[in-house]
């Protein structure tokens, strides 16, 4: 089952042309890796496909996304309800200043969902494995959490307004190796209803947890295939200098 | 007294500048003889200048407690805290005057609150560049204005808008007082705000917009909320402007010494601690009870307004102690 499909994408930076040409499909409950080296556009094209890029001034895409047959920049696009069906986890930590509970309740608050409140906060908890870790100081401020423990929030207030893509931009770059394999193993369980984006520059991550890969390099997608394929047989040269060190 | 606080604050670490920029003395090869000579001369009187300041400060201070403190013995509590202010006839109650100048103090944060805040969210999180640009000199401009002008418009504008809207015998009243001091007071609040705005992590709105709240939303829940200490640190410094100002207050608020309890006192005259000491400085013979009774209020104004400037530098302290106004 295809969720996303992205035909002929550009993306400008002003004059800079940041992203182009890129086709790509991404399977629905599946771990989609995005690989290569820094600068290469790959936090850019996860940008695009929540459309998080919109802030930015001097921004402008060309092509079609489109999600479940729908392009997402095509006029009259509701972004807020774009953006709760394709959530987004952050390179950094980033949990408000509020207690645990809010920072999970924050989404069903302002989107206003149906249902109780502590389930649901039970629920996205348990979804993301912190639960036991927190269930007796929900009331407490987040921020005293430790970096893997707010990650893994983040992802819990993610799940909360119960999306249907989450996309995850180097998740575990600020982690430590424990932290990282927590939520490795949490994105293995994710996938069984959410289909998941990563960008990674960890290669180990991306061969280890996903099922599709996607190399890019200054801009372009050069390959896209099976993650065991991209990474036994790559079909370019460049893929293959890449994962092997000799390149980026 | 809270534009005094920030210039403090701003000068100390001017000067702080400024000693860097002056060579220090280690490490470095011995200067000529003349110019050492120079630069000791430099040191030295930037010390002098540095200790003299405090000195004054300290002098002005033992001043108002020598001038002031007679009066706690001079006069009865019971009398001293009444609710009587009638020095003619030896009655000094300090209440009318404390409860006015708080009334006044406390309407004119109700009005500046929210005004302020809003302006501080429209500068920094929903006007075009171009308005920011345009909308910040703008509000430094209207920190300038004297306050004496301020009342005068207050007098001749304000007041009698006041009596024709409210259907009021006069219009010198505790709200035109307030609306006042909301008006100046503003500046203060707008710009410690807004840069408390500015100092929300930009990852917390990413955060919130990801999730689908709207710009609204985000603002209203996430922004507004972790700058909140900040916005605290603004009211706090905004009411220290408030509490001490005297010319604009004096003008427009009627000054009668009576206890502003009931609810309509909103728009009937009021009497403040620093009108009280402005209007009759100059009429008491020196040395007297009730030279000493001005002298002790300005005592309790001072230990109101240092109070008050302690709140919000605890504040900024905490603030800097957690890394980052949050």
């Amino acid at each position: 089952m295809e969720k996303f499909r992205v035909e002929h994408l550009n993306f400008h930076y002003g004059d800079k042309l940041a992203l182009s040409d890129i086709s790509i499909s991404i399977s629905d409950r599946r771990i989609t890796a995005l690989i290569g080296p820094s600068g290469c556009g790959k936090s850019t094209f996860l940008r695009c496909l929540n459309r998080m890029n919109d802030t930015i001034r001097g921004a402008r895409v060309e092509g079609r996304v489109l999600l479940d047959g729908q392009d997402i920049y095509a006029r009259g696009t509701d972004v807020v309800e774009l953006r709760k069906r394709v959530g987004m986890v952050f390179q950094r930590p980033n949990p408000f200043p509020q207690s645990i509970f809010d920072n999970i309740a924050f989404g069903p608050r302002v989107l206003g969902l149906e249902g109780d409140l502590h389930q649901i906060v039970e629920e996205s908890l348990r979804g993301a494995v912190l639960w036991d870790e927190v269930k007796d100081k929900l009331k407490q401020d987040a921020l005293g959490l430790s970096l893997g423990q707010q990650q893994r929030l983040c992802i819990a207030r993610t799940i909360a307004v119960k999306p249907e893509v989450i996309l995850m931009d180097e998740p575990c770059s600020a982690l430590d190796p424990i932290a990282t394999l927590q939520i490795e193993e949490l994105m293995q369980s994710l996938k069984e209803e959410y289909s998941i984006v990563i960008v990674t520059h960890n290669m180990q991550q991306a061969s280890r947890v996903s099922d599709f890969t996607g190399f890019f390099w200054l801009g372009e997608m050069v390959e896209f295939d099976v993650t065991e394929r991209v990474f036994t047989r790559p079909a370019q040269r460049i893929t293959e200098d890449y994962i092997t060190g000799r390149a980026g | 007294m809270g534009a005094r606080h920030l210039s403090l604050n701003w000068a100390s670490s001017l000067s702080s500048k400024i000693a860097g920029l002056v060579p220090g003395r280690k490490g470095k090869p011995p200067p000529p003889a003349g110019r050492s000579y120079v630069e000791f001369l430099i040191e030295s009187s930037i010390r002098v200048l540095g200790f003299s300041t405090i000195g004054f400060v300290l002098l002005i201070f033992f001043f108002l407690l020598r001038e002031g403190l007679p009066i706690f013995r001079e006069v009865a509590p019971a009398n001293l805290f009444g609710t009587r202010w009638y020095p003619t006839f030896d009655l000094f109650g300090t209440l009318p005057l404390i409860i006015g100048s708080a009334y006044v103090t406390v309407a004119s944060i109700a009005i500046a609150l929210p005004l302020g805040v809003a302006t501080a969210v429209f500068i920094r999180e929903v006007a075009p560049h171009w308005t920011r640009e345009v909308l910040k000199p703008l509000i430094e401009v209207l920190a300038g204005i004297p306050s004496v002008v301020l009342g005068f418009f207050g007098m001749h504008v304000l007041a009698p808008l006041v009596r024709t809207t409210m259907d009021v015998p006069t219009g010198l009243t505790a709200f035109t007082g307030a609306v006042l001091l909301a008006y100046m007071a503003l500046p203060t609040i707008i710009s410690v705000a807004e840069d408390a705005i500015d100092t929300v992590p930009r990852s917390y709105r990413d955060a919130a917009l990801a999730m689908g709240a709207t710009h609204w939303q985000t603002i209203w829940r996430v922004v507004v909320p972790a700058a909140r200490s900040g916005i605290a640190t603004a009211v706090m410094l905004g009411m220290g402007r408030a509490i001490g100002e005297t010319m604009a207050v004096m003008m427009v608020t009627g000054n009668a010494a009576r206890m502003p309890i009931s609810l309509n006192s909103l728009f009937m005259p009021v009497r403040t601690m620093t009108a009280t000491v402005a209007a009759e400085m100059g009429e008491v013979a020196n040395g007297s009870v009730h030279y000493h009774s001005l002298f002790g209020i300005g005592i309790i104004l001072f230990i109101l307004t240092f109070l008050i400037n302690i709140v919000a530098a605890t504040a900024i302290f905490k603030k800097r102690h957690r890394g980052g106004l949050r």
